[in-house]
Protein backbone atom coordinates (compact mmCIF):
# COMPACT_ATOMS: atom_id res chain seq x y z
CA UNK A 1 0.00 0.00 0.00
CA UNK A 2 3.16 2.10 0.29
CA UNK A 3 2.50 3.63 -3.16
CA UNK A 4 -0.82 4.95 -2.44
CA UNK A 5 0.07 6.93 0.91
CA UNK A 6 3.82 8.05 -0.57
CA UNK A 7 4.27 11.49 0.39
CA UNK A 8 3.64 14.18 -1.88
CA UNK A 9 3.43 18.69 -1.91
CA UNK A 10 0.76 18.37 -4.25
CA UNK A 11 -2.69 16.00 -5.87
CA UNK A 12 -4.51 17.11 -8.39
CA UNK A 13 -8.34 16.39 -7.69
CA UNK A 14 -8.11 13.21 -9.80
CA UNK A 15 -5.51 11.93 -8.23
CA UNK A 16 -7.13 12.39 -4.66
CA UNK A 17 -10.00 10.71 -6.14
CA UNK A 18 -7.96 8.14 -7.19
CA UNK A 19 -6.43 7.56 -4.31
CA UNK A 20 -9.37 7.92 -2.26
CA UNK A 21 -11.19 4.75 -4.20
CA UNK A 22 -8.04 3.28 -3.80
CA UNK A 23 -8.08 3.42 -0.27
CA UNK A 24 -11.98 2.31 -0.14
CA UNK A 25 -11.29 -0.53 -2.02
CA UNK A 26 -8.73 -1.54 0.37
CA UNK A 27 -10.94 -1.55 3.11
CA UNK A 28 -13.93 -3.12 1.44
CA UNK A 29 -11.38 -6.17 0.25
CA UNK A 30 -10.65 -6.37 4.40
CA UNK A 31 -14.25 -6.14 5.30
CA UNK A 32 -15.10 -9.37 2.70
CA UNK A 33 -12.23 -11.22 4.23
CA UNK A 34 -13.28 -10.50 7.81
CA UNK A 35 -16.75 -11.42 6.60
CA UNK A 36 -15.42 -14.64 5.54
CA UNK A 37 -13.94 -15.51 8.21
CA UNK A 38 -16.11 -14.38 10.74
CA UNK A 39 -18.82 -16.94 10.55
CA UNK A 40 -16.44 -19.95 10.66
CA UNK A 41 -14.66 -18.26 14.22
CA UNK A 42 -18.08 -17.93 15.07
CA UNK A 43 -19.54 -21.47 14.08
CA UNK A 44 -16.21 -23.07 16.31
CA UNK A 45 -17.50 -20.80 19.04
CA UNK A 46 -20.78 -21.72 19.21
CA UNK A 47 -20.52 -25.41 18.76
CA UNK A 48 -17.66 -25.51 21.43
CA UNK A 49 -19.49 -23.24 23.90
CA UNK A 50 -22.97 -25.25 23.85
CA UNK A 51 -21.12 -28.61 23.16
CA UNK A 52 -18.57 -28.10 25.74
CA UNK A 53 -21.71 -27.51 28.48
CA UNK A 54 -23.03 -30.51 26.95
CA UNK A 55 -20.27 -32.83 28.09
CA UNK A 56 -20.68 -35.36 30.59
CA UNK A 57 -19.41 -38.63 30.93
CA UNK A 58 -22.52 -40.13 30.73
CA UNK A 59 -22.26 -38.76 27.18
CA UNK A 60 -20.19 -42.16 26.67
CA UNK A 61 -21.66 -44.55 28.50
CA UNK A 62 -25.27 -44.14 28.00
CA UNK A 63 -27.19 -44.83 24.22
CA UNK A 64 -29.71 -42.29 22.53
CA UNK A 65 -32.95 -43.89 23.92
CA UNK A 66 -34.53 -40.48 24.67
CA UNK A 67 -33.53 -36.48 25.05
CA UNK A 68 -31.96 -36.88 28.35
CA UNK A 69 -29.37 -39.18 27.51
CA UNK A 70 -25.85 -40.42 25.86
CA UNK A 71 -24.54 -40.61 22.66
CA UNK A 72 -22.59 -44.33 22.62
CA UNK A 73 -24.41 -45.59 19.99
CA UNK A 74 -23.77 -42.80 17.72
CA UNK A 75 -20.47 -42.67 18.27
CA UNK A 76 -20.12 -46.54 17.95
CA UNK A 77 -21.72 -46.08 14.73
CA UNK A 78 -20.22 -43.30 13.09
CA UNK A 79 -16.31 -45.34 14.24
CA UNK A 80 -17.52 -48.73 12.63
CA UNK A 81 -19.73 -46.62 9.38
CA UNK A 82 -15.89 -45.19 9.07
CA UNK A 83 -13.84 -47.81 9.62
CA UNK A 84 -15.50 -49.87 7.13
CA UNK A 85 -15.94 -47.24 4.86
CA UNK A 86 -11.96 -47.31 4.75
CA UNK A 87 -10.97 -50.88 4.64
CA UNK A 88 -13.03 -51.23 1.50
CA UNK A 89 -12.03 -48.09 -0.15
CA UNK A 90 -8.31 -47.98 0.72
CA UNK A 91 -7.34 -51.09 -0.76
CA UNK A 92 -9.26 -49.84 -3.98
CA UNK A 93 -8.27 -45.91 -3.68
CA UNK A 94 -4.24 -46.41 -3.18
CA UNK A 95 -4.11 -49.20 -6.15
CA UNK A 96 -6.44 -46.98 -8.72
CA UNK A 97 -4.12 -44.07 -7.94
CA UNK A 98 -1.08 -46.60 -8.29
CA UNK A 99 -2.19 -47.24 -11.68
CA UNK A 100 -3.12 -43.68 -12.64
CA UNK A 101 0.71 -42.41 -11.36
CA UNK A 102 2.28 -45.19 -12.62
CA UNK A 103 0.23 -47.17 -15.56
CA UNK A 104 -2.37 -44.28 -16.51
CA UNK A 105 -0.33 -41.59 -18.49
CA UNK A 106 -2.40 -42.21 -21.78
CA UNK A 107 -6.44 -42.14 -23.06
CA UNK A 108 -7.47 -44.67 -20.54
CA UNK A 109 -6.19 -42.90 -17.48
CA UNK A 110 -7.06 -39.09 -18.53
CA UNK A 111 -10.70 -41.08 -19.32
CA UNK A 112 -10.55 -42.45 -15.73
CA UNK A 113 -9.26 -39.01 -14.41
CA UNK A 114 -12.49 -37.24 -15.95
CA UNK A 115 -14.72 -39.96 -14.48
CA UNK A 116 -13.18 -40.06 -11.20
CA UNK A 117 -13.86 -36.32 -10.88
CA UNK A 118 -17.44 -36.82 -12.56
CA UNK A 119 -18.20 -39.03 -9.20
CA UNK A 120 -16.27 -36.37 -6.78
CA UNK A 121 -18.69 -33.69 -8.07
CA UNK A 122 -21.67 -36.05 -7.74
CA UNK A 123 -23.65 -34.69 -4.91
CA UNK A 124 -23.86 -36.96 -2.17
CA UNK A 125 -27.92 -37.44 -1.74
CA UNK A 126 -27.19 -38.87 -5.51
CA UNK A 127 -25.03 -41.67 -4.26
CA UNK A 128 -27.35 -42.14 -0.93
CA UNK A 129 -30.02 -42.39 -2.99
CA UNK A 130 -28.46 -44.85 -5.79
CA UNK A 131 -27.42 -47.06 -2.46
CA UNK A 132 -31.21 -47.18 -0.91
CA UNK A 133 -32.28 -48.47 -4.47
CA UNK A 134 -29.78 -51.26 -5.08
CA UNK A 135 -28.85 -52.12 -1.27
CA UNK A 136 -32.05 -51.33 1.09
CA UNK A 137 -34.88 -52.38 -1.73
CA UNK A 138 -33.18 -54.89 -4.47
CA UNK A 139 -30.54 -56.82 -2.16
CA UNK A 140 -33.42 -56.32 0.46
CA UNK A 141 -30.74 -55.51 3.00
CA UNK A 142 -32.76 -53.05 5.12
CA UNK A 143 -30.90 -49.93 6.32
CA UNK A 144 -27.58 -51.45 7.35
CA UNK A 145 -24.21 -50.56 8.11
CA UNK A 146 -22.98 -52.85 4.78
CA UNK A 147 -24.94 -50.30 2.81
CA UNK A 148 -23.72 -47.04 5.01
CA UNK A 149 -19.98 -48.01 4.57
CA UNK A 150 -20.45 -49.02 1.24
CA UNK A 151 -21.95 -45.92 0.17
CA UNK A 152 -19.24 -44.19 1.57
CA UNK A 153 -16.88 -46.14 0.47
CA UNK A 154 -17.69 -44.80 -2.77
CA UNK A 155 -17.62 -41.14 -2.05
CA UNK A 156 -14.44 -41.18 -1.00
CA UNK A 157 -12.54 -43.78 -3.44
CA UNK A 158 -12.02 -40.74 -6.02
CA UNK A 159 -10.36 -38.87 -3.06
CA UNK A 160 -8.26 -41.51 -2.36
CA UNK A 161 -7.41 -42.29 -5.84
CA UNK A 162 -6.52 -38.40 -7.06
CA UNK A 163 -4.41 -37.74 -3.74
CA UNK A 164 -2.69 -41.13 -4.00
CA UNK A 165 -1.97 -40.40 -7.67
CA UNK A 166 -0.55 -36.64 -6.90
CA UNK A 167 1.41 -37.80 -4.17
CA UNK A 168 2.86 -40.70 -6.30
CA UNK A 169 3.72 -38.48 -8.99
CA UNK A 170 5.92 -36.39 -6.50
CA UNK A 171 8.49 -39.18 -6.73
CA UNK A 172 11.49 -38.55 -9.16
CA UNK A 173 11.40 -40.90 -12.19
CA UNK A 174 14.89 -41.71 -11.61
CA UNK A 175 14.08 -43.48 -8.58
CA UNK A 176 12.00 -45.67 -10.11
CA UNK A 177 14.47 -46.22 -13.21
CA UNK A 178 17.22 -47.36 -10.66
CA UNK A 179 15.37 -49.82 -9.12
CA UNK A 180 14.05 -51.22 -12.47
CA UNK A 181 18.09 -51.18 -13.27
CA UNK A 182 18.13 -53.33 -10.40
CA UNK A 183 15.90 -56.01 -11.67
CA UNK A 184 12.89 -55.42 -9.60
CA UNK A 185 9.27 -56.35 -10.55
CA UNK A 186 6.54 -53.47 -10.94
CA UNK A 187 5.22 -54.97 -7.30
CA UNK A 188 8.70 -53.84 -6.02
CA UNK A 189 9.10 -50.74 -7.60
CA UNK A 190 5.74 -50.03 -6.42
CA UNK A 191 5.59 -50.90 -2.91
CA UNK A 192 9.43 -50.87 -2.05
CA UNK A 193 10.56 -47.70 -3.43
CA UNK A 194 7.61 -45.34 -4.95
CA UNK A 195 4.62 -46.04 -1.80
CA UNK A 196 7.42 -45.58 0.86
CA UNK A 197 8.54 -42.19 -0.62
CA UNK A 198 5.03 -40.93 -0.94
CA UNK A 199 3.67 -42.07 2.31
CA UNK A 200 2.85 -39.03 3.57
CA UNK A 201 0.91 -37.96 1.04
CA UNK A 202 -0.56 -41.49 0.43
CA UNK A 203 -1.36 -40.99 4.43
CA UNK A 204 -2.61 -37.40 4.04
CA UNK A 205 -5.40 -38.30 1.47
CA UNK A 206 -6.25 -41.49 3.82
CA UNK A 207 -6.57 -39.24 6.41
CA UNK A 208 -9.01 -36.28 4.83
CA UNK A 209 -11.05 -38.93 3.64
CA UNK A 210 -11.66 -40.20 6.95
CA UNK A 211 -12.87 -36.82 8.22
CA UNK A 212 -15.14 -36.57 5.52
CA UNK A 213 -16.58 -39.81 6.28
CA UNK A 214 -16.96 -38.82 10.12
CA UNK A 215 -18.81 -35.51 8.86
CA UNK A 216 -21.19 -37.03 5.90
CA UNK A 217 -25.04 -37.29 6.52
CA UNK A 218 -26.95 -36.91 3.14
CA UNK A 219 -25.66 -40.35 1.99
CA UNK A 220 -26.55 -42.20 5.62
CA UNK A 221 -30.08 -41.14 5.93
CA UNK A 222 -31.26 -43.87 2.90
CA UNK A 223 -28.77 -46.01 3.92
CA UNK A 224 -27.67 -46.33 7.84
CA UNK A 225 -31.37 -45.19 8.62
CA UNK A 226 -31.41 -45.23 12.76
CA UNK A 227 -30.80 -47.13 15.88
CA UNK A 228 -30.57 -46.27 19.88
CA UNK A 229 -28.63 -49.38 20.41
CA UNK A 230 -25.07 -50.21 20.15
CA UNK A 231 -24.21 -52.63 17.23
CA UNK A 232 -25.43 -56.04 17.31
CA UNK A 233 -22.83 -57.27 15.33
CA UNK A 234 -24.98 -57.82 12.14
CA UNK A 235 -24.12 -56.41 8.49
CA UNK A 236 -27.51 -56.46 7.23
CA UNK A 237 -30.75 -55.92 7.98
CA UNK A 238 -29.33 -53.97 11.28
CA UNK A 239 -29.56 -50.16 11.12
CA UNK A 240 -26.77 -48.28 13.21
CA UNK A 241 -27.20 -44.93 14.56
CA UNK A 242 -24.54 -42.36 13.77
CA UNK A 243 -23.33 -38.67 15.23
CA UNK A 244 -24.81 -36.61 12.05
CA UNK A 245 -28.00 -37.99 12.73
CA UNK A 246 -28.54 -36.58 16.28
CA UNK A 247 -27.19 -33.45 15.03
CA UNK A 248 -29.94 -32.22 12.08
CA UNK A 249 -32.70 -34.24 14.03
CA UNK A 250 -32.38 -33.48 17.50
CA UNK A 251 -31.68 -29.74 16.56
CA UNK A 252 -35.36 -29.93 15.51
CA UNK A 253 -37.11 -31.34 19.00
CA UNK A 254 -38.50 -28.72 21.23
CA UNK A 255 -36.19 -29.33 24.50
CA UNK A 256 -33.14 -28.11 25.43
CA UNK A 257 -31.90 -31.38 26.39
CA UNK A 258 -32.23 -32.76 22.77
CA UNK A 259 -30.59 -29.75 21.69
CA UNK A 260 -27.39 -30.08 24.09
CA UNK A 261 -27.00 -33.61 22.88
CA UNK A 262 -26.93 -31.74 19.09
CA UNK A 263 -24.29 -29.64 19.74
CA UNK A 264 -22.38 -32.18 21.47
CA UNK A 265 -22.71 -34.33 18.75
CA UNK A 266 -21.72 -31.67 16.15
CA UNK A 267 -18.62 -30.64 18.70
CA UNK A 268 -17.42 -34.30 18.70
CA UNK A 269 -17.22 -34.30 14.45
CA UNK A 270 -15.95 -30.65 14.60
CA UNK A 271 -13.06 -31.82 16.73
CA UNK A 272 -12.21 -35.08 14.55
CA UNK A 273 -12.59 -32.95 11.05
CA UNK A 274 -10.73 -30.07 12.37
CA UNK A 275 -7.84 -31.42 14.26
CA UNK A 276 -7.34 -33.82 11.08
CA UNK A 277 -7.29 -30.83 8.50
CA UNK A 278 -5.13 -28.65 10.83
CA UNK A 279 -2.56 -31.38 11.48
CA UNK A 280 -2.55 -32.32 7.98
CA UNK A 281 -2.03 -28.65 7.23
CA UNK A 282 0.72 -27.71 9.67
CA UNK A 283 2.56 -30.94 8.64
CA UNK A 284 2.29 -31.14 5.05
CA UNK A 285 2.68 -27.74 4.48
CA UNK A 286 0.69 -25.88 1.30
CA UNK A 287 0.19 -28.91 -0.57
CA UNK A 288 -3.05 -28.46 -2.59
CA UNK A 289 -4.97 -31.69 -2.59
CA UNK A 290 -8.91 -31.04 -3.23
CA UNK B 1 1.92 -59.48 -25.25
CA UNK B 2 3.59 -60.39 -21.72
CA UNK B 3 1.04 -60.60 -19.14
CA UNK B 4 1.79 -58.28 -16.08
CA UNK B 5 -0.21 -59.80 -13.28
CA UNK B 6 0.09 -56.40 -11.02
CA UNK B 7 -0.22 -53.55 -13.76
CA UNK B 8 -3.84 -55.60 -14.66
CA UNK B 9 -4.95 -56.03 -10.92
CA UNK B 10 -4.14 -51.96 -9.96
CA UNK B 11 -5.81 -51.33 -13.48
CA UNK B 12 -8.78 -53.48 -12.20
CA UNK B 13 -9.39 -52.06 -9.20
CA UNK B 14 -9.13 -48.06 -10.83
CA UNK B 15 -11.63 -49.43 -13.49
CA UNK B 16 -13.87 -49.69 -10.18
CA UNK B 17 -14.84 -45.73 -10.37
CA UNK B 18 -15.93 -45.74 -13.65
CA UNK B 19 -18.11 -48.87 -12.95
CA UNK B 20 -19.35 -47.16 -9.60
CA UNK B 21 -20.16 -44.21 -11.73
CA UNK B 22 -21.99 -45.60 -14.61
CA UNK B 23 -23.85 -48.25 -12.42
CA UNK B 24 -25.04 -44.83 -10.29
CA UNK B 25 -26.43 -43.54 -13.43
CA UNK B 26 -27.45 -46.85 -14.70
CA UNK B 27 -29.84 -47.91 -11.69
CA UNK B 28 -31.11 -44.13 -11.42
CA UNK B 29 -32.27 -44.90 -15.11
CA UNK B 30 -33.75 -47.79 -14.59
CA UNK B 31 -35.29 -47.65 -11.76
CA UNK B 32 -36.93 -44.27 -12.40
CA UNK B 33 -38.23 -46.05 -16.09
CA UNK B 34 -41.86 -46.33 -15.11
CA UNK B 35 -42.06 -42.76 -13.28
CA UNK B 36 -40.69 -40.84 -16.91
CA UNK B 37 -43.11 -42.59 -18.35
CA UNK B 38 -45.78 -41.68 -15.90
CA UNK B 39 -44.82 -38.47 -15.55
CA UNK B 40 -43.67 -37.48 -19.02
CA UNK B 41 -41.95 -33.73 -19.06
CA UNK B 42 -44.61 -32.67 -16.61
CA UNK B 43 -42.12 -33.89 -14.02
CA UNK B 44 -40.18 -30.44 -15.02
CA UNK B 45 -42.96 -28.21 -15.61
CA UNK B 46 -44.95 -28.97 -12.68
CA UNK B 47 -45.51 -27.15 -9.29
CA UNK B 48 -46.98 -30.15 -7.33
CA UNK B 49 -45.97 -32.87 -6.01
CA UNK B 50 -48.69 -34.97 -4.48
CA UNK B 51 -47.96 -38.72 -3.44
CA UNK B 52 -51.66 -39.44 -3.90
CA UNK B 53 -54.11 -41.35 -1.45
CA UNK B 54 -51.64 -44.26 -0.53
CA UNK B 55 -54.23 -45.79 1.57
CA UNK B 56 -57.36 -45.98 -1.38
CA UNK B 57 -56.94 -48.96 -4.52
CA UNK B 58 -53.86 -47.59 -6.71
CA UNK B 59 -54.92 -46.86 -9.93
CA UNK B 60 -53.61 -47.99 -13.54
CA UNK B 61 -52.15 -45.00 -15.62
CA UNK B 62 -50.44 -45.62 -18.85
CA UNK B 63 -49.86 -49.48 -17.81
CA UNK B 64 -48.32 -48.07 -14.80
CA UNK B 65 -49.77 -48.70 -11.19
CA UNK B 66 -49.31 -45.49 -8.94
CA UNK B 67 -51.72 -43.90 -5.93
CA UNK B 68 -54.71 -42.26 -7.55
CA UNK B 69 -54.33 -38.45 -7.40
CA UNK B 70 -50.83 -39.11 -7.47
CA UNK B 71 -48.95 -35.99 -9.48
CA UNK B 72 -45.23 -35.40 -9.23
CA UNK B 73 -43.75 -32.29 -10.47
CA UNK B 74 -40.81 -30.44 -9.17
CA UNK B 75 -40.23 -27.21 -10.62
CA UNK B 76 -40.50 -25.82 -7.63
CA UNK B 77 -37.66 -27.66 -6.44
CA UNK B 78 -35.73 -26.66 -9.63
CA UNK B 79 -36.52 -23.08 -9.09
CA UNK B 80 -35.16 -23.45 -5.16
CA UNK B 81 -31.86 -24.64 -6.19
CA UNK B 82 -31.18 -22.76 -8.99
CA UNK B 83 -32.23 -19.32 -6.86
CA UNK B 84 -30.55 -20.13 -3.82
CA UNK B 85 -27.75 -21.00 -5.37
CA UNK B 86 -27.48 -17.89 -7.29
CA UNK B 87 -28.25 -16.00 -4.73
CA UNK B 88 -25.43 -17.81 -2.81
CA UNK B 89 -23.07 -17.04 -5.91
CA UNK B 90 -24.01 -13.17 -5.47
CA UNK B 91 -23.19 -12.89 -2.52
CA UNK B 92 -19.93 -15.62 -2.10
CA UNK B 93 -18.30 -13.70 -5.31
CA UNK B 94 -17.28 -10.32 -4.04
CA UNK B 95 -16.49 -11.27 -0.58
CA UNK B 96 -14.29 -14.14 -1.96
CA UNK B 97 -12.87 -11.93 -4.87
CA UNK B 98 -12.31 -9.15 -1.74
CA UNK B 99 -11.02 -11.62 0.78
CA UNK B 100 -8.80 -12.90 -1.81
CA UNK B 101 -7.13 -10.10 -3.05
CA UNK B 102 -6.87 -8.92 0.59
CA UNK B 103 -4.62 -12.43 1.59
CA UNK B 104 -2.67 -12.25 -1.69
CA UNK B 105 -1.85 -8.43 -1.20
CA UNK B 106 -2.07 -6.57 1.71
CA UNK B 107 -1.77 -9.30 4.43
CA UNK B 108 2.17 -10.06 5.03
CA UNK B 109 3.49 -12.73 4.01
CA UNK B 110 4.12 -14.21 7.64
CA UNK B 111 0.42 -14.00 8.82
CA UNK B 112 -0.66 -15.28 5.12
CA UNK B 113 -0.96 -18.90 5.60
CA UNK B 114 -2.62 -18.50 8.44
CA UNK B 115 -5.39 -16.91 7.56
CA UNK B 116 -5.54 -18.87 4.42
CA UNK B 117 -5.26 -21.95 6.08
CA UNK B 118 -8.89 -20.26 8.41
CA UNK B 119 -10.26 -19.70 4.56
CA UNK B 120 -9.57 -22.98 3.64
CA UNK B 121 -10.92 -24.40 6.42
CA UNK B 122 -14.31 -23.62 6.19
CA UNK B 123 -14.78 -25.72 3.30
CA UNK B 124 -14.00 -28.99 5.34
CA UNK B 125 -16.69 -28.08 7.67
CA UNK B 126 -18.92 -30.92 7.77
CA UNK B 127 -22.60 -29.60 5.54
CA UNK B 128 -24.72 -30.58 8.49
CA UNK B 129 -23.03 -28.35 11.54
CA UNK B 130 -23.21 -25.47 9.01
CA UNK B 131 -26.83 -26.17 9.26
CA UNK B 132 -26.62 -26.21 12.75
CA UNK B 133 -25.00 -23.05 13.09
CA UNK B 134 -27.70 -21.35 10.44
CA UNK B 135 -30.50 -23.18 13.34
CA UNK B 136 -28.67 -21.57 16.42
CA UNK B 137 -27.71 -18.29 14.93
CA UNK B 138 -28.28 -17.23 11.24
CA UNK B 139 -32.13 -17.97 11.78
CA UNK B 140 -32.95 -16.15 15.20
CA UNK B 141 -30.84 -13.18 13.10
CA UNK B 142 -33.12 -13.45 10.23
CA UNK B 143 -36.18 -13.63 12.31
CA UNK B 144 -35.84 -11.19 14.14
CA UNK B 145 -33.84 -8.06 12.30
CA UNK B 146 -34.81 -8.80 8.77
CA UNK B 147 -37.88 -10.91 8.00
CA UNK B 148 -41.09 -9.40 8.01
CA UNK B 149 -43.05 -12.45 9.35
CA UNK B 150 -40.81 -13.05 12.18
CA UNK B 151 -39.98 -16.37 10.67
CA UNK B 152 -36.31 -17.01 9.70
CA UNK B 153 -36.62 -19.80 7.71
CA UNK B 154 -36.02 -19.79 3.64
CA UNK B 155 -34.19 -18.23 0.67
CA UNK B 156 -32.48 -15.86 2.45
CA UNK B 157 -30.56 -17.97 5.33
CA UNK B 158 -30.26 -20.99 2.46
CA UNK B 159 -28.28 -19.04 0.34
CA UNK B 160 -26.47 -16.96 2.87
CA UNK B 161 -25.33 -20.53 4.30
CA UNK B 162 -24.66 -21.89 1.16
CA UNK B 163 -22.82 -18.37 -0.15
CA UNK B 164 -20.46 -19.28 3.11
CA UNK B 165 -19.63 -22.99 2.65
CA UNK B 166 -18.95 -21.91 -1.23
CA UNK B 167 -16.29 -18.72 -0.56
CA UNK B 168 -13.21 -21.19 0.11
CA UNK B 169 -13.53 -22.72 -3.27
CA UNK B 170 -13.82 -19.73 -5.45
CA UNK B 171 -11.47 -17.36 -2.63
CA UNK B 172 -8.57 -20.13 -2.64
CA UNK B 173 -8.85 -21.02 -6.36
CA UNK B 174 -8.86 -16.60 -6.91
CA UNK B 175 -5.66 -16.47 -4.10
CA UNK B 176 -3.42 -19.44 -5.81
CA UNK B 177 -3.85 -17.44 -9.45
CA UNK B 178 -3.34 -13.79 -7.77
CA UNK B 179 -0.12 -15.52 -6.52
CA UNK B 180 1.03 -16.83 -9.56
CA UNK B 181 0.42 -13.64 -11.68
CA UNK B 182 4.06 -13.02 -12.73
CA UNK B 183 6.31 -10.27 -11.27
CA UNK B 184 6.71 -8.17 -14.52
CA UNK B 185 3.20 -7.40 -14.64
CA UNK B 186 2.56 -5.78 -11.40
CA UNK B 187 5.93 -3.89 -11.74
CA UNK B 188 4.69 -2.31 -15.14
CA UNK B 189 1.74 -0.86 -13.83
CA UNK B 190 3.57 0.22 -10.30
CA UNK B 191 5.66 1.97 -12.51
CA UNK B 192 3.33 3.71 -15.12
CA UNK B 193 1.97 5.47 -11.36
CA UNK B 194 -0.72 3.29 -10.89
CA UNK B 195 -1.67 2.73 -7.11
CA UNK B 196 -1.45 -0.51 -5.29
CA UNK B 197 -5.46 -0.95 -5.63
CA UNK B 198 -5.47 0.00 -9.34
CA UNK B 199 -2.09 -2.59 -9.55
CA UNK B 200 -4.52 -5.19 -8.40
CA UNK B 201 -8.25 -4.26 -9.74
CA UNK B 202 -6.70 -3.25 -13.44
CA UNK B 203 -3.29 -5.33 -14.42
CA UNK B 204 -3.91 -8.34 -12.18
CA UNK B 205 -7.68 -9.51 -11.57
CA UNK B 206 -7.91 -8.93 -15.85
CA UNK B 207 -5.17 -11.91 -16.21
CA UNK B 208 -6.61 -14.00 -13.43
CA UNK B 209 -10.18 -13.60 -14.83
CA UNK B 210 -10.40 -17.19 -16.63
CA UNK B 211 -9.39 -19.02 -13.08
CA UNK B 212 -12.16 -16.62 -11.35
CA UNK B 213 -14.59 -17.80 -13.59
CA UNK B 214 -13.91 -21.27 -13.51
CA UNK B 215 -13.84 -21.29 -9.91
CA UNK B 216 -17.29 -19.77 -9.89
CA UNK B 217 -18.97 -22.36 -11.98
CA UNK B 218 -17.17 -25.40 -9.59
CA UNK B 219 -18.46 -23.34 -6.68
CA UNK B 220 -21.98 -23.54 -8.61
CA UNK B 221 -21.74 -27.10 -8.61
CA UNK B 222 -21.11 -27.66 -4.46
CA UNK B 223 -23.71 -25.42 -4.30
CA UNK B 224 -26.27 -26.97 -6.50
CA UNK B 225 -25.65 -30.22 -5.02
CA UNK B 226 -25.61 -29.38 -1.20
CA UNK B 227 -27.69 -31.12 0.70
CA UNK B 228 -28.10 -30.77 4.72
CA UNK B 229 -27.22 -27.11 5.38
CA UNK B 230 -30.26 -26.01 3.29
CA UNK B 231 -32.38 -28.96 4.10
CA UNK B 232 -32.26 -27.50 8.12
CA UNK B 233 -32.62 -23.87 7.02
CA UNK B 234 -34.85 -23.54 4.04
CA UNK B 235 -37.83 -23.95 5.41
CA UNK B 236 -38.85 -27.12 3.88
CA UNK B 237 -40.98 -25.50 1.34
CA UNK B 238 -43.00 -27.25 -1.28
CA UNK B 239 -45.93 -26.93 -4.36
CA UNK B 240 -45.43 -23.15 -4.12
CA UNK B 241 -42.75 -21.11 -5.99
CA UNK B 242 -40.91 -18.37 -3.85
CA UNK B 243 -42.01 -15.02 -3.59
CA UNK B 244 -39.84 -13.30 -1.48
CA UNK B 245 -36.65 -13.62 0.20
CA UNK B 246 -38.32 -15.04 2.92
CA UNK B 247 -40.20 -17.43 1.42
CA UNK B 248 -39.44 -21.25 2.59
CA UNK B 249 -37.75 -23.09 -0.45
CA UNK B 250 -36.94 -26.42 -0.85
CA UNK B 251 -34.01 -27.65 -3.28
CA UNK B 252 -33.59 -30.81 -5.50
CA UNK B 253 -30.93 -32.18 -2.72
CA UNK B 254 -33.08 -31.29 0.18
CA UNK B 255 -36.38 -32.51 -1.18
CA UNK B 256 -34.65 -35.98 -1.76
CA UNK B 257 -32.99 -35.95 1.84
CA UNK B 258 -36.44 -34.77 3.64
CA UNK B 259 -38.74 -37.93 1.41
CA UNK B 260 -37.59 -40.75 2.96
CA UNK B 261 -40.36 -41.49 4.91
CA UNK B 262 -43.45 -40.58 2.20
CA UNK B 263 -41.06 -43.04 0.06
CA UNK B 264 -41.29 -46.18 2.30
CA UNK B 265 -45.16 -45.39 3.20
CA UNK B 266 -46.35 -45.85 -0.64
CA UNK B 267 -47.57 -49.64 -1.67
CA UNK B 268 -46.79 -49.27 -5.21
CA UNK B 269 -43.26 -47.62 -4.79
CA UNK B 270 -43.82 -44.59 -7.40
CA UNK B 271 -42.80 -42.05 -4.90
CA UNK B 272 -39.25 -44.14 -4.78
CA UNK B 273 -39.41 -44.19 -8.89
CA UNK B 274 -40.01 -40.64 -9.20
CA UNK B 275 -37.67 -39.41 -6.57
CA UNK B 276 -35.30 -41.90 -8.70
CA UNK B 277 -36.14 -39.33 -11.43
CA UNK B 278 -35.43 -36.46 -9.05
CA UNK B 279 -32.29 -37.91 -8.56
CA UNK B 280 -31.06 -38.23 -11.63
CA UNK B 281 -32.57 -34.78 -12.87
CA UNK B 282 -29.98 -33.26 -10.23
CA UNK B 283 -27.00 -35.58 -11.52
CA UNK B 284 -26.99 -34.43 -14.67
CA UNK B 285 -27.64 -30.85 -13.35
CA UNK B 286 -24.36 -30.95 -11.53
CA UNK B 287 -22.62 -32.74 -14.39
CA UNK B 288 -23.65 -29.58 -16.55
CA UNK B 289 -22.01 -27.63 -14.53
CA UNK B 290 -18.36 -29.43 -13.32
CA UNK B 291 -18.17 -30.39 -17.01
CA UNK B 292 -18.50 -26.56 -17.79
CA UNK B 293 -15.69 -25.86 -14.74
CA UNK B 294 -13.43 -28.48 -16.11
CA UNK B 295 -13.52 -26.90 -19.66
CA UNK B 296 -13.08 -23.28 -18.31
CA UNK B 297 -10.11 -24.88 -15.91
CA UNK B 298 -8.48 -26.39 -18.40
CA UNK B 299 -8.65 -23.59 -20.61
CA UNK B 300 -10.29 -24.79 -23.65
CA UNK B 301 -12.45 -21.91 -24.05
CA UNK B 302 -9.49 -18.82 -24.11
CA UNK B 303 -6.89 -21.16 -25.84
CA UNK B 304 -7.65 -18.50 -28.59
CA UNK B 305 -7.12 -15.71 -26.80
CA UNK B 306 -3.80 -16.67 -25.67
CA UNK B 307 -2.19 -17.99 -28.91
CA UNK B 308 -3.08 -14.33 -30.41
Amino acid sequence: MSASVSPKPFRSALEMKRVIYSNLGWVACGLALLLVIFPLLDIVWVIAVNGLSAFSVKLFTTDTTGASSGLRNAIEGTALITIFAMLIAVPIGIGAGIHLSEYGKNKTGSTIRFLSDVLTGTPSIVLGYFSYIIFIISFGWGFSLAAAAITIAILIVPYLARITELALEQVPNTMREAAYALGATDPTVVFKVVLPAAASGVITGALLALAISVGETAPLIYTAGWSNYTWDGRFTHSPVGYLTYVIWTFIDQPDAQSHALAFAAAFLVMLVVLAINIGVRLTVRRTKFV
Amino acid sequence: MKIRPFRLSVFALSLLIPAALCAVVLFLMIYSGQAIMFNGLHFLTDVTWNLGDMYDDPVTVHGVSVPSGAEYGILVFIVGTLVSSGLAILIAVPLSVGAAIFLSEAVPAKIRPVLSMLVELIAVVPSVVFGLWGIAVLVPFIGHHLSPTGNGYGLLAASIVLALMITPIIASTLLDALLQVPKENRESAFALGATHFEVVSKAMMPMVRATLIGGIVLALGRALGETMAVLMVSGGGGNILPTSLFSPISTIASFVAGQLDSAEADPTNMSVRALSEVALVLFLITLAVNAGAKLLASGALNVRKRQS
